[in-house]
C-alpha cells in the first residue's frame, strides 16, 4: 500500500511517521509537501505531529488552508482513509473533517508520558487489528489535548460508536487522573460517521518498536494496511512486502519530495 | 568623540581602548568601538578565562574538530560524526524566564546545525533557589516553559540533564542548554569566508533591535528615537527556527554552501568577522540590505542586534540562485549583503557611505587575555575544618526526608513538559543516569550526560570539578556507554574578585585532569563569569556534559529495578564521607567538610567493570551512587522500574550508620542481576581488581536496609515512592481556597 505522509511547514513528527510507516512496516510511503496539489496516488493519508505553522494562533487553525488540505478533504470525502495523529488531530478537527475542539490540557502543561489507551471500537479501519477492551500503552506529547463536544454531540459521538480510544489506566479503568489531559469522555481518539477520518492524540509512531518500550501502536497500522488491502482485494499477498529500504539514522534529505 | 563614559558603558577600559587605537590607526567611530566591546567582552573574547582554559586536553581518538568551532565533533563510525556543544543563557534567564530560556535553546540549536548536524537531542541543566519562595518557582515555572516552548515546537527530544535548588541561585538562577546532533562526516561546515568574491547572504529571520547592549543604547549620540530602551532579552520564534534547520540542512546537501555561521551573541559582527578572520579574508557588506523589521535602525544597532533565528552563509555567485530557491521553499528570505574580499578587513556602506572599516583579525584575534590575580578565598577553613554531629536517632525518618528534597526528589514535573521522545530515538527516558538515544537501522546508541555539584566545588573546586568529570562519566558507564567527549558551561562569579578566580583556576585544573586521566577530549563549551546579585557570587558550578557511545543498544540496562528476586551488587567501596553530602545540607543545615576522595584509577576501574558486565549481557538494571548515597540510589531503582519493587538489603561495613546509607563516597555503583549472572559479575570484578559484593535481593513492598544485624531502615515503597514524586508538584499546586 501507498501511504503520504503530509508535511507542513512546523510538522515535526513527518520522519518519524515515515519511518514507522516505511521501515517498520514495510509500506511505500511518499512525503506530501503542504503547497502541493496532487496526493500522488496514495491509498492512505496521514498528518502527523508537529506545531504546524507554529501554533501561534489555535493548533492547526492556519494548516487547515494550505493547497494539500483541499486534495485531503476531496480525498476523505470520496472515502479514502485519512489519519491525523496529534497536530494532525488537531487539524482535522480545524478543518471540519472530525467534530468538536481541543482546549489547553487541563492542567496548562505540556504533557509528554506515556498513557493506556482502551480500544472502545474495534470495527474500524484503524482498530480493527486489536479486540474491543484492549488497553494499548503509547505516548502522547501536546499541550492542547483537551478534547471538547457540547453535550449533544457527546452523546451522538457517543450513539454511533465513533469514540475508537479512551484514555484509561493500565489495567483498562477509566479515571480522572488516567484522563490526563481533561478530554470529554476521556476521549483519545476519534472517527468520522463514515468511518474513514479518524484523529488521536496518542503518537502510535512513538510505540511501534520494542526498542522504545512499547508496539501497540503497530495495531493501528497494521489496521489500517488490513483495510485497505482487503479493499484492493489483494487479501494479504507476498506483493505487498517488496518495499523494505535500508534504514539510515538521519532522515532523507527534506528537499527530494 | 569617545569619552570615559562610553567606554564605560561599552565595558572597556581605558588600556583596551588604546590598543584598538594603536590596532586601527586612528580612534574608532561609535559603531566600531560596539563591535570591539562586544567581540572583546568576556562572553566572547574569554579575556579571563582564556589562558586557563588552555589546560583542558583537546586531542583525542575520536575526536575530529576541537574547540574554536561553533560546536565540538566526534567520529563515532560508519560515516557519522556527533556535534555537541553546552552554553549558558543565566541572566537573559533572571529578567525574562521563559524567553531567556527558549532563546538559550534555539542559540545553542543554531550552534550544532550550522556545522551541519541535525540537532537530536538536548539536555539541560537548571538551578534554581528553594522552592518555597515563591519568585524561584515563579522563574523556574518560566524556564521550563521556555525550553519546553522552544524544544518542542522546533522537534528536538529534550532527554535529560539535572534540576537542582541552592539558596546561592535565588537571584542568580543557572541555565546551561547543551545539544546533540548527527551529522554526516563527510558533510561538515565550518564558519569560513572562504573565496574572494564569494557572495554573503543573510538568511532567517529579520534584524530587529531586540538584544542590543542596553547600556550603550541609551548613549546621547542616537538622538530621540532610541529614547525607549529595547528589553535586553531577545523573543525566539522556534517555528522559524525549525524552518531555517530544514533550509540550511538542505542547502549544505546539495552542496551550495561555501562556509556558515549562526548569528549568535553579537549578532551580524560576531559571524561576519568570525568567519572573515578564520579563513584570512575580509568581508565588504551593505548595511541597507540587511532585511530589518523595524524602521530606522542605524549601523550601530544592525550591527549589534541578536535578533534570533538569522545565519550568515558564504556561496558561490553561481549558486545563489539556487540556495534562493530553498529558502524560499521554506518562506524564509535570503538575501545577498555582500561579498568576500581579499583585504582582512571588515567594511560595512551605509546610506552610500564607509561606516565601518577594520581589521577583522584585531577584532577576532587580538583580544587581551588577562591572568588575573588569584587568592585562597578565607572562607575555606573554616567551612573545611568540621567535626561531625552526632548521629540522629531515626535514620529512617532521614531517609524519607532526604527522597522528598527537591534535589533528590522525582523532576518528572519538569521532564514530562518536554517532548522527549519526537524523532523516535529515545530509549532510555529522562530519569535514568544517562539519556540514550538509538542510532536508526544501527546496532550502536549515543549516550549522553549533564553533571556537576556545585556544593563539592565550593568546598574543593579542583576535587568538585574531578568529580564533576567522573560522575558524568559514570553515569555513562552505567548505560554501558564508553564516554568519548566533553563539552562544559563554567558558571562562576566575577572574575575580577581574586577568590572567584581562584576558584575557577582551581575548578578548571580539576576538571582538565580529570579529562586527561579518563582519556576524553574537551571540544568547547562556555564560560559564565559575573554570576553574582549584589555582590553575592553563586557557589561555583562546573556543569560538565559528556557524550558516551553505545555498543549495542540492546544490552543497556534499565536504572530501575526489573523484577522481584534480583540479586543486589554493590561495585565499590563505603566510606566514612559525609562532607558536602545532601544528607549534612538537608538533616543539619551544614555546608562543610571535604567532598568526597576520588581516585581516578580506582574510578576507572569500576567503571569499566560495569561496562564489561554490561555488554556480556549480565546486568538487569544499572545505577550510579551520587547525592543521597547508597539508600537514595537503591530507593530510586525501587521507583523506577516498570513495576515499583522493594529490597532487602544487609550490610556490615565498619561505618557510621548514616554515612554507609547517605554518605556520598565516589566510585560506587549498584547491578542488579539474575541469580545464576550474579557469580559471573563478581568473577569479572575480582579479575578487574574492583571490590564486588553481594548486598541484598529485591522483591516484597519495603525497602528494608540492616546494617550489622540492625534494621536502620524499613519503609514501604509506596510511601517513599509518593514523598519522592510527590515533592516538586506539591509546590506548584494551586492552593484551593
Amino acid at each position: 500500500m501507498k501511504f503520504g505522509v503530509v508535511v507542513f511547514p512546523g510538522s515535526n513528527c513527518d520522519y518519524d511517521t515515515f519511518h514507522v510507516l516505511q521501515n517498520v512496516m514495510g509500506q511505500e510511503t511518499v512525503f506530501l509537501w503542504h503547497k502541493e496539489h496532487d496526493l500522488r496516488g496514495v491509498d492512505c493519508v496521514v498528518l502527523p505531529g508537529g506545531f504546524s505553522y507554529g501554533d501561534y494562533l489555535r493548533s492547526g487553525a492556519i494548516a487547515r488552508f494550505s493547497p494539500i488540505m483541499r486534495e485531503v478533504k476531496k480525498f476523505a470525502g470520496s472515502g479514502g482513509l485519512v489519519l491525523g495523529i496529534c497536530n494532525g488531530f488537531q487539524i482535522l478537527l480545524e478543518a471540519g473533517l472530525l467534530p468538536g475542539a481541543m482546549l489547553r490540557n487541563k492542567n496548562l502543561k505540556f504533557l509528554c508520558q506515556h498513557v493506556h489507551i482502551r480500544i472502545e471500537n474495534n470495527r474500524t479501519a484503524f482498530s480493527s487489528a486489536g479486540h474491543r477492551g484492549q488497553v494499548l500503552r503509547i505516548p502522547i506529547a501536546h499541550f492542547d489535548g483537551n478534547y471538547y463536544a457540547p453535550p449533544d454531540l457527546l452523546s451522538q459521538l457517543e450513539k454511533n460508536k465513533q469514540v475508537v480510544f479512551r484514555y484509561c489506566d493500565e489495567i483498562g479503568k477509566l479515571s480522572e487522573e488516567a484522563n490526563v489531559n481533561g478530554s470529554a469522555h476521556s476521549i483519545a481518539g476519534l472517527i468520522n460517521h463514515q468511518g474513514n477520518v479518524l484523529g488521536m492524540m496518542p503518537h502510535p509512531e512513538r510505540a511501534s518498536e520494542k526498542i522504545l518500550g512499547s508496539e501497540d501502536g503497530k495495531i493501528i497500522f497494521r489496521s489500517m494496511i488490513d483495510y485497505l488491502e482487503k479493499k484492493r482485494g489483494t487479501g494479504k499477498k507476498k506483493a505487498t512486502r517488496a518495499f523494505r529500504p535500508t534504514v539510515t539514522p538521519l532522515p532523507p534529505l527534506i528537499g527530494t519530495f | 568623540m569617545i569619552d570615559a563614559k562610553t567606554l564605560a558603558d561599552h565595558n572597556l577600559t581605558r588600556e583596551e581602548y588604546e590598543l584598538i587605537v594603536n590596532l586601527i590607526g586612528r580612534e574608532p567611530n561609535l559603531t566600531e568601538l560596539g563591535i570591539f566591546s562586544v567581540m572583546w567582552s568576556e562572553h566572547c573574547g574569554y579575556k579571563s578565562s582564556r589562558v586557563h582554559l588552555k589546560k583542558f586536553p583537546t586531542r583525542g581518538k575520536y575526536l575530529i574538530q576541537g574547540p574554536g568551532e561553533n560546536a565540538g565533533v566526534m567520529d563515532i563510525g560508519d560515516g557519522l560524526a556527533v556535534v555537541f556543544k553546552i552554553e549558558s543563557h543565566n541572566h537573559p534567564s533572571y529578567i525574562e524566564p521563559y524567553q531567556g530560556a527558549a532563546t538559550g535553546v534555539g542559540g545553542i540549536l543554531r550552534d550544532i546545525f550550522t556545522m551541519g548536524a541535525r540537532p537530536v537531542a538536548v539536555l539541560d541543566s537548571l538551578r534554581f533557589g528553594p522552592l518555597d519562595q515563591p519568585e524561584n518557582r515563579s522563574i523556574m515555572d518560566g524556564v521550563v516553559s521556555g525550553i519546553s516552548g522552544y524544544g518542542n515546537s522546533f522537534g528536538v527530544p529534550t532527554v535529560g540533564g539535572e534540576v537542582y535548588f541552592h539558596e546561592c541561585y535565588a537571584q542568580n538562577p543557572l541555565v546551561n542548554v547543551c545539544c546533540v546532533g548527527l551529522a554526516r562526516k563527510d558533510k561538515l561546515f565550518l564558519a569560513r569566508a572562504r573565496g574572494v568574491g564569494n557572495a554573503v547572504i543573510y538568511v532567517g529571520a529579520r534584524t530587529g533591535r531586540d538584544g542590543i547592549h542596553g547600556a550603550t543604547m541609551a548613549s546621547a549620540e542616537f538622538g530621540e528615537e532610541t529614547e525607549h530602551k529595547r528589553p535586553n532579552v531577545q523573543v525566539g520564534d522556534p517555528f522559524k527556527e525549525k524552518l531555517l534547520l530544514e533550509a540550511c540542512l538542505e542547502a549544505m546537501a546539495r552542496d551550495l554552501v561555501v562556509g556558515i555561521q549562526d548569528m549568535g551573541a553579537a549578532g551580524l559582527t560576531c559571524s561576519s568577522t568570525e568567519m572573515a578572520a578564520k579563513a584570512g579574508t575580509g568581508m565588504e557588506i551593505n548595511l541597507d540590505l540587511v532585511p530589518q523589521r523595524e524602521a530606522g535602525m542605524n549601523p550601530y544597532e544592525i550591527m549589534l542586534s541578536e535578533s534570533q533565528e538569522r545565519m550568515l552563509i558564504v556561496a558561490e555567485p553561481e549558486k545563489v540562485e539556487e540556495l534562493k530557491k530553498i529558502f524560499t521553499k521554506w518562506d524564509l528570505e535570503a538575501v545577498v549583503i555582500g561579498k568576500v574580499t581579499d583585504d582582512e578587513r571588515l567594511k560595512a556602506y551605509f546610506h552610500g557611505q564607509l561606516v565601518i572599516d577594520i581589521p577583522v583579525k584585531a577584532v577576532v584575534d587580538l583580544c587581551p587575555a588577562y591572568r588575573r590575580p588569584a587568592r585562597t578565598p578565607a572562607f575555606l577553613r573554616k567551612v573545611t575544618r568540621f567535626r561531625l554531629p552526632e548521629m540522629p536517632s531515626d535514620l529512617n525518618q532521614v531517609f524519607l526526608q532526604l527522597l522528598a528534597s527537591p534535589n533528590i526528589s522525582d523532576k518528572e514535573w519538569v521532564f514530562r513538559q518536554y517532548d522527549h521522545m519526537v524523532q523516535v530515538n529515545t530509549m532510555v527516558l529522562p530519569g535514568a543516569d544517562a539519556a540514550v538515544l538509538r542510532l536508526k537501522g544501527l546496532k550502536k546508541g549515543l549516550a549522553m550526560t549533564l553533571d556537576g555539584n556545585s556544593l563539592y566545588t565550593y568546598l574543593n573546586p579542583r576535587r568538585g570539578g574531578q568529580i564533576a568529570v567522573a560522575e558524568a562519566c559514570r553515569n555513562l558507564a552505567c548505560a554501558g556507554a564508553t564516554p568519548i567527549g566533553v563539552t562544559n558551561c563554567l558558571n562562576f562569579g566575577n572574575p575580577e574578585k581574586p577568590e572567584i578566580m581562584w576558584q575557577f583556576k582551581q575548578a578548571v585544573e580539576g576538571i582538565a585532569e580529570a579529562c586527561r586521566r579518563f582519556e576524553i577530549p574537551v571540544t568547547g563549551g562556555n564560560v559564565s563569569f559575573y554570576n553574582e546579585t549584589e555582590g553575592k557570587a553563586i557557589y561555583p558550578t562546573p556543569v560538565l556534559g559528556i557524550i558516551g557511545l553505545v555498543e549495542d543498544t540492546s544490552l543497556v540496562p534499565s536504572a530501575g529495578f526489573r523484577g522481584a528476586g534480583d540479586v543486589i551488587i554493590l561495585l565499590g567501596e563505603n566510606k566514612e564521607e559525609l562532607g558536602g553530602s545532601e544528607y549534612l545540607r538537608l538533616v543539619f543545615s551544614e555546608e562543610k567538610g571535604q567532598p568526597p576522595a576520588l581516585n581516578i584509577e580506582k574510578e576507572k576501574r569500576v567503571q569499566e567493570c560495569c561496562r564489561q558486565a554490561i555488554r556480556s549481557g549480565l546486568v538487569r538494571t544499572a545505577h550510579d551512587l551520587s547525592e543521597g548515597g547508597l539508600a537514595v540510589a537503591l530507593a530510586e531503582c525501587s521507583f523506577k522500574g516498570p513495576r515499583r519493587i522493594g529490597f532487602q538489603v544487609k550490610l556490615d561495613d565498619r561505618l557510621r550508620t548514616d554515612a554507609l546509607l547517605f554518605g556520598e563516597s565516589q566510585s560506587r555503583i549498584i547491578l542488579v542481576a539474575r541469580k545464576d549472572k550474579a557469580r559471573k559479575i563478581l568473577a569479572l570484578a575480582r579479575k578487574m581488581k574492583v571490590r564486588a559484593r553481594i548486598i541484598g535481593r529485591t522483591g516484597g513492598r519495603k525497602m528494608v536496609i540492616w546494617h550489622r544485624k540492625k534494621k536502620v531502615v524499613d519503609q514501604p515503597v509506596e510511601l517513599g515512592y509518593r514523598a519522592w514524586k510527590n515533592s516538586i508538584p506539591d509546590y506548584f499546586k494551586v492552593k484551593k481556597t
